[in-house]
């Protein structure tokens, strides 16, 4: 069981420490700086936080003293020639004749990022980071340099070799409202998971392009999105489009993947060759953003519902959590200790996290929740935090 | 020389470059900021993204006109000029 918990805030880190069985919040670093993602490198202890300041553009902060202090890093950046082709948010005055239209290349500028991932323990120095626009940065320095991953940046469903020349197909990554309060609308990876048995094989997902695997440590990647349903697009099978909202697996059988997609929940056990929907609606268990896997049984899973699509928010008024221990096939649904009414909470993709027994979320309403018994009961960490965009055990 | 003010919000990241009078060879924008930036390095890395181009939220002006060239940065200061940085305000 972990004795940390680190909360990515709209106003910046703040950390818990569990002691003498109570988990104490410490003063808030980066101060006043939204902070989207906040993990503890497993390896070294090392602490990292997605900064996204408003004027300054993102930045990587590290800490080494665990979270005494904290030192930003500004070189995760697009290499010279990184070219995408620009999507346009279909407003109501988009107008399909005019020159916007037609596909347009911009230069790749690091708008976001979305999330940092560790390597494998025989990879000690290797980290991921997941960029909007959608970009896989590697670094093998422990995080002092970082490399955009090229065949992921130029793969055939974004248009091809985008460094090279114009793109020779059209681009099937959409993108993400995620993303809007930059006034930009392009797709980004939000999840980074490497198989724990093989470094070189991961599977990366993509808000709102869909579930992308490598077996080769990232010189091919292709789609798994096989039994994947997008109510939204004309064809609900198609191989593209899909919206993940977050996908994880377990730590010790890999091979069993989830997914908390925008059109429900999906679960594979086969490591993502075949997703199947196993949403509840006549329990409300279906929508939402965040998701989390038990570390040793596959077939457990959470989920903390909300209202789909027009609401996004806590259902009727009452928080809970659902868990799964057979793969999907039932759902258990927990209120104990949770708000049952007046909770207009939604919890953020990143803002949900298993450890051992433990679980934690917290929501854009500045709320966060315990639970040290599977999620069966709850308590309160605190009702009047900033609003909550990543929780993670350390 | 041309002389440099910018936002206080800056020098939370560049404490070397609070309380003191920031002066540099007149040029360009973009020279001036790099020249900044050998005084405190990284320093052009929150003002300008990686293309060198102005981020969006941050305004630079030479005297009381704010620069035309966004992108290249290529506004001249006069030697007796004075380069203000600063940020959009914003909300909560």
């Amino acid at each position: 069981m972990s004795d940390m918990i680190l909360l990515g805030t709209r106003k910046g880190t703040i950390i818990f420490d569990r002691v003498n069985a109570k988990w104490l919040p410490r003063p808030i670093a980066h101060a006043g700086v939204p902070v989207c993602y906040v993990a503890r490198d497993p390896r070294d202890g090392t602490l990292w936080a997605s900064l996204d300041h408003g004027h300054w553009g993102p930045k990587l902060s590290r800490s080494r003293d665990g979270g005494k202090t904290w030192n930003d890093i500004t070189s995760l950046k697009y290499p010279k020639g990184a070219r995408y082709i620009v999507k346009y948010l279909p407003t109501p005055d988009f107008n399909p004749e005019s020159p916007s239209a037609n596909p347009e290349y911009a230069d790749a500028t690091v708008f976001k990022i979305w999330n940092i991932t560790f390597g494998n323990a025989d990879q000690p120095s290797r980290l991921y980071a997941g960029t909007i626009p959608g970009g896989l940065f590697v670094s093998d320095d422990g995080g002092d340099s970082w490399e955009l991953n090229r065949p992921l940046w130029n793969h055939e469903s974004r248009g091809g070799d985008l460094f090279a020349g114009d793109a020779t197909s059209v681009n099937l990554w959409n993108g993400t409202p995620a993303s809007i309060d930059y006034g930009i609308f392009e797709p980004g990876i939000h999840s980074i998971i490497v198989d724990p048995r093989d470094p070189n094989h991961m599977h990366i997902a993509v808000s709102t392009a869909g579930v992308i695997e490598t077996t080769d440590g990232g010189k091919n990647w292709h789609s798994r999105n096989h039994g994947m349903l997008n109510d939204y697009m004309p064809n609900p099978e198609s191989e593209w489009c899909h919206d993940p909202h977050f996908v994880t697996s377990c730590p010790s059988q890999p091979d069993h993947l989830w997914q908390q997609n925008h059109f429900g929940i999906f679960y594979s056990d086969d490591g993502a060759k075949n997703w199947k929907k196993v949403s509840r609606t006549d329990l409300d268990v279906n929508f939402g953003f965040p998701i989390a896997a038990d570390a040793n049984d596959g077939r457990t899973a959470w989920v903390v519902p909300a209202r789909a699509d027009a609401e996004r928010m806590a259902i009727d008024g009452g928080l809970f959590v659902a868990r799964t221990t057979d793969g999907g096939q039932t759902w258990q649904t927990f209120r104990d200790g949770l708000p049952q009414e007046n909770a207009y909470d939604i919890v953020l993709r990143h803002a949900f996290d298993v450890s051992g027994d433990c679980l934690c979320f917290g929501s854009t309403s500045g709320n966060a929740y315990l639970s040290e018994d599977r999620g069966e009961t709850w308590q309160c960490l605190g009702n009047n935090f900033p609003p909550i965009y990543s929780v993670r055990f350390g | 020389m041309p002389s440099v003010k910018m936002t206080q919000h800056l020098y939370r990241f560049f404490p070397q470059l609070k309380d003191r009078v920031i002066t540099v060879p007149a040029g360009s924008v973009a020279e001036i900021l790099l020249a900044i930036n050998e005084i405190a390095p990284g320093f052009t890395d929150y003002v300008l993204d990686e293309h060198g181009a102005l981020r969006r939220h941050v305004n630079i002006s030479i005297n009381d006109s704010i620069v035309i060239d966004k992108i290249k940065l290529s506004d001249r200061t006069p030697d007796d000029g004075t380069i203000y940085i600063f940020q959009s305000l914003s909300g909560g």
